[in-house]
């Protein structure tokens, strides 16, 4: 299968996606200039992570505007799976295609570090090979990862079970000392209502090999694949 | 025509960046500074005919670019005839 990587003037972890898509999975890559009016063919898109526009007025604020995003919206109207890491979920809460948006970290520091999420549900296209509970090491790298919504949002989210990681202790403990940024929640990562289109704070694709460190997030893209492969979901319950 | 537009965070929402100016101002001994909050500050230049001509073009801009709804809210002036 092929994924489009969507490059913004600013992304810096396009090559990472790349990488991790051709070389550590398998599969077929192409990068998508942000100006570009098509997603070449693609099975699935990312977003990847970085400073698209220079993080301008705010992370994503400028990136929601490129031509690509045109597309990119179509593509996840018409139900095709789409992941925003890092920069990538900034541009996609901008865009209205995931619900809230981000605040300066807690610590006003950029973090970059290594982190645990767990998985909360299995039923969307990036998580359906993970287990439920299932504890990731990734890393994360950011200045504005705090997630805030309204709280009727929050519980919406929760009620349609769309928070679908969050920060935990290496033993899956939800504590605030887990929670690198100071999301609400311990929220890492969230799927849209149809569940195709997720975003997450940390970066899986640069956790795909062991001699990086953690070979945690490969799941994730492997998920993608394995979920169009079988055009099915595997059942969260 | 100069419409200058006020981006607030809501007052719901925590200001990570408002605390630690205010901490800033407490370790330089202003201990009557309860609060900050942080903002952003724009200057538009409009051509148009009148006051709420530019007021039309500067509402619709902070809402679809300047200020993010889900977060910020904002407040516009304008001078100039």
């Amino acid at each position: 299968m092929k994924f489009a990587v969507v490059v913004f003037p600013g992304s810096n972890c396009d090559h990472d996606a790349y990488h991790a898509v051709k070389h550590v999975l398998g599969q077929e890559a192409e990068f998508v200039w942000h100006k570009d009016a098509s997603l070449a063919g693609a099975d699935a898109v990312i977003l990847p992570g970085g400073f698209a526009h220079g993080d301008y007025l705010r992370t994503g604020a400028i990136a929601r505007f490129s031509p690509i995003m045109r597309e990119v919206r179509r593509f996840a109207d018409a139900g095709g799976p789409v992941l925003g890491i890092c920069n990538g979920f900034q541009v996609l809460l901008e865009a209205g295609l995931l619900p809230g948006a981000m605040l300066r970290n807690r610590s006003v520091k950029f973090q970059c570090e290594y982190v645990f999420l767990r998985v909360e549900q299995t039923d969307t296209p990036f998580t359906a090979g993970c287990r439920r509970g299932q504890i990731l090491k990734v890393p994360i790298a950011h200045g504005e990862g705090n997630y805030y919504a309204e709280p009727d949002v929050i519980e919406r989210l929760e009620r349609n079970r769309q928070v679908i990681f969050r920060y935990t202790t290496a033993t899956g403990a939800v504590t605030a000392d887990a929670n690198p940024n100071g999301s609400v929640r311990n929220i890492a990562g969230l799927c849209s209502d149809r569940r195709n289109v997720v975003g997450l704070m940390p970066h899986p694709e640069r956790a795909c090999e062991l001699s990086l460190g953690s070979s945690d997030g490969l799941v994730v893209l492997e998920s993608v694949v394995t979920f169009l492969s079988q055009g099915a979901v595997a059942a969260a319950r | 025509m100069r419409a200058r537009v006020f981006v607030t965070l809501k007052p719901s929402v925590f200001d990570p960046q408002g605390t630690t100016v205010a901490e800033a101002l407490h370790t330089l001994g202003y201990a009557t500074v309860k609060d900050v909050r942080q903002g952003k500050y724009f200057e538009l230049e409009i051509d148009a005919g009148t006051q709420d001509e530019a007021r039309r073009v500067a509402t619709e801009a902070a809402d679809k670019l300047l200020a993010n709804p889900v977060i910020e809210s904002y407040r516009i002036e304008i001078t100039g005839a």
